[in-house]
């Protein structure tokens, strides 16, 4: 008896097929539901949780102290009179930053450690265990009866791996690191201290470095497979020709032809960290915060985290599907050490068939 | 480390481009909006949507003699400059026209609830593409009210009291030019009254948010709307507006003195388009997916024990479904057996009969046999027997003529002849 036209199930993209295009005679209004997105995203403020990944000296806390303007993180100098950590611990700090009225709860985590011991074998799990633990925390809160409005989002969105600037190519430890984390989290390598090399050797290094990437089939962020459309792709060629950025971190200000700058004085110059000539932490910055932040999360919650979710899906049942069937038996610590599945999920693009491993 | 204190920003960091970046996506995404008009037929429902998007909709106006409530949806692409509405335009059918009005109510809630489910069964795939699904939830139910200026009807009162807590209500007094000024403010006031009375929960726009507390404030104030519809356009002065002409006058739509069209318009799209949406997920969607999953017997434990309730719930009907599937199969098991027994017993009975006349068909042939043999046997000596005769009655000839030849010689004299005779036959 009851006849129902349902709307058809495909994304909501103008002109498919099914849904006529309608003609408006006037202005009606639909536009003002961009004010009230963003009425809505400033009162509930945004979050954003950073990893960084790499050897002590560095220059990973004041890399995030100057990406954020602020004191996020203590620099601290490894004080040699206790004994070096013989685990890797993961420290995380949350801030809450405001700019014009926007607030923004940023979470950093650091990796005093890593890469530290004679024996760095598998020093990438705790890395891991630690971002698949924030994934299983997600995916709890999503499994219950009786949800919070808002579920607090502690899933890292990306990873800034720090390349000691040896102006050779990649070593051994940074390929397998690089390899197991792209498959489970944004990874964005920068070349650390690169005030050490000059701009030729700069370049050759990168070149390498992106030939090393390319050989391993390592996909960093921006990755190619979830270039949405022709400007998207534009705008990430561009970025992808220039990683990883050659950065340098600096919390001092310095007085250079009558401005203050932040940058870093040595005895033969001081190194400009926002000047484009001397290094690319512009770059570095716009990527991260300015243009992409966005991004960094939705990928983060589309497909690192859909990722996981269905392998946490697969591996704990072995019975029907549907609803009423989902449920999960404790994780198991192997679960948590393993990289999520070699290839990475894409969103419908038809364009990106060059270049996959 | 937890300590999630404020940190003073030494410049600009550049954060502020947050919002812009979220917008910016959402564009390319395109939003979607799925209004759903519920009232009786002729109450211009599809009028209005005519006039609020300012556009035709194809469609036919229904008939009064549908059997039984239905729900025609459809769904179009509009664009504003950069952004892209998919606008689904869910309406009753044949609403109020049956005689018994009873499960009117039914088809709509069904309907609602199919397009929840339809989203939760997405959700809790395994493999699930979310960000590109095509959300057919209601996010706001236009309920069409009939301008009768007295009360709403019952059937009006039933109806939104089981949609309340499944969708955004927003009541409106179709076809208002019908309504005096005067009556109209005492209509408003009873349907109110009425509203509350009997605990409906309507949709009240959001006054939590200061830069809409006071707009959306005092329009939940002239809740329900009073609206007309138009699409036709009259000059008025020196342009051309969209009115409904009468010989009395004219009553423009945009014309705030003459009807609420322009609030609802405002309220519907402009301001509130967004918290219709975000109510409909976080509210109404979350309350049916929290009774749907614990209709199914799932739980949610108490902080205090491990948060694996869904485990053992599982294993539970594991175990349950594994034991039913036990029985199912003992019980096929069972059946063939006793199929099997029941065959070898036809079996067995045909056997018999088979044996039966096969021991008979023999016991013919052979009493055929000798019943033959006793025929051919009987005829020999049938044979014999009348050579014998022949044999006999020859002799009786024989003996008859040489007696009659005796008596002849006898009578001659000749006792010598019949002496001689007598030596002739030796």
């Amino acid at each position: 008896m009851e006849e129902r036209q349902s709307p058809s199930p495909c994304s909501s993209r103008p002109s498919s097929p099914r849904t006529p295009p309608c003609e408006m005679f006037g202005s009606v209004g639909i536009e003002a539901v961009l004010d009230q997105l963003r009425i809505k995203a400033m009162k509930t403020g945004f979050e954003f949780n950073i990893m960084v990944v790499g050897q002590s000296g560095l220059g990973k806390s004041t890399m995030v102290n100057t990406l954020f303007k602020s004191k996020v993180w203590q620099s601290s100098v490894p004080n040699l009179e206790l004994p070096m950590p013989q685990t890797l611990e993961l420290h995380s700090v949350t801030h809450v930053i405001e700019e014009k009225g926007l607030k923004l709860k940023l979470t950093v985590t650091d990796t005093p450690g890593f890469g530290d011991q004679i024996n760095n074998d598998k020093c990438w799990d705790p890395i891991l265990s630690y971002i698949n633990q924030q994934y299983e925390k997600y995916l709890q809160e999503e499994l219950l009866i009786t949800r919070q409005r808002h579920i607090p989002d502690t899933r890292v969105h990306c990873c800034v791996y720090f390349v000691p600037p040896t102006g050779h190519c990649l070593r051994p430890l940074d390929i397998e690191f690089l390899r197991r984390l792209c498959r489970t989290v944004n990874v964005v390598p920068v070349i650390a201290r690169a005030d050490s090399l000059t701009i030729e050797e700069r370049e050759a290094f990168r070149s390498r470095i992106q030939q090393n990437l390319k050989t391993h089939c390592i996909d960093v962020y921006p990755q190619k497979c979830f270039d949405e459309d022709i400007n998207d792709r534009l705008l990430n060629s561009k970025i992808r020709e220039q990683i990883p950025f050659a950065v340098v971190g600096a919390d001092r200000e310095h007085l250079v032809n009558g401005r203050c700058v932040l940058g870093r004085k040595t005895k033969w110059g001081i190194i400009e960290v926002e000047n484009m000539a001397h290094c690319e932490f512009l770059l570095l910055r716009d990527l991260l915060i300015r243009s992409h932040l966005q991004d960094l999360k939705d990928i983060t919650h589309n497909v690192h985290y859909e990722n996981y979710r269905v392998l946490r899906l697969n591996e704990s049942h072995m019975l029907p599907r549907g609803p009423g069937w989902v449920n999960l038996a404790p994780a198991s610590p192997g679960q948590l050490m393993s990289p999520g599945p070699g290839k990475v999920r894409k969103r419908a693009n038809k364009d990106s068939r060059e270049d996959e491993c | 480390g937890e300590g999630c204190r404020t940190v003073p920003l030494a410049g600009h960091v550049g954060f502020d481009s947050l919002p812009d970046q979220l917008v910016n996506k959402s564009v390319s995404q395109g939003f979607c909006f799925n209004i759903l008009c519920v009232g009786e037929t002729g109450l211009g429902k599809s009028t209005l949507m005519d006039t609020l998007f300012n556009t035709k909709f194809e469609g036919e106006p229904a008939t009064h003699t549908q059997p039984g409530v239905q729900l025609q949806s459809n769904t179009y692409d509009l664009q504003e400059s950069n952004v892209g509405l998919k606008l689904t335009i869910v309406s009753t059918v044949g609403f109020g026209d049956q005689i018994n009005k009873e499960d009117s109510y039914k088809p709509i809630v069904e309907f609602i609830d199919a397009q929840f489910e339809a989203y939760l069964q997405e959700e809790l795939k395994i493999r699930r593409v979310l960000h590109t699904y095509h959300d057919s939830r209601i996010h706001v139910c236009l309920y069409f009210i009939a301008p009768t200026g007295h009360s709403l009807k019952s059937l009006d009162l039933v109806t939104m009291k089981k949609l309340d807590s499944k969708v955004n209500i927003i009541p409106i007094i179709a076809k208002s030019d019908a309504i005096s000024k005067s009556e109209l403010t005492k209509f408003k006031i009873k349907i109110t009254s009425e509203l509350v009375s009997n605990g409906v929960q309507i949709y009240q726009f959001p006054t939590d948010d200061e830069s809409v507390a006071e707009i959306n404030g005092t329009m939940n104030a002239h809740l329900p709307f009073a609206v007309v519809g138009s699409t036709e356009e009259v000059k008025i002065g020196n342009k051309m507006m969209r009115a409904r002409q009468y010989p009395w006058g004219t009553v423009q739509v945009e014309n705030e003195a003459h009807c609420d069209f322009v609030k609802l318009r405002e309220m519907l799209i402009r301001v509130n388009m967004e918290d219709l949406r975000e109510q409909t997920h976080t509210r109404h969607y979350e309350l049916y997916r929290r009774c749907k999953l614990e209709e199914m017997g799932f739980k949610d434990t108490d902080p205090d024990s491990k948060p694996f309730s869904l485990q053992e719930t599982y294993e539970a009907k594991r175990n349950e479904f594994l034991g039913e599937l036990q029985k199912k199969e003992e019980e096929m098991r069972q059946m063939f057996v006793q199929r099997v027994k029941e065959k070898e017993a036809e079996l067995k009975e045909a056997e018999k009969e088979v044996t039966v006349s096969l021991e008979s068909r023999q016991l013919h042939e052979k009493f055929d046999r000798l019943k033959k043999l006793h025929q051919e046997e009987k005829k020999k000596l049938e044979d014999k027997k009348k050579s014998l005769d022949d044999e006999v009655n020859a002799f009786k000839q024989r003996k008859t003529a040489a007696e009659l030849l005796q008596s002849q010689g006898s009578q001659a004299g000749g006792s010598q002849t019949l002496k001689r005779d007598k030596e002739k036959k030796k």
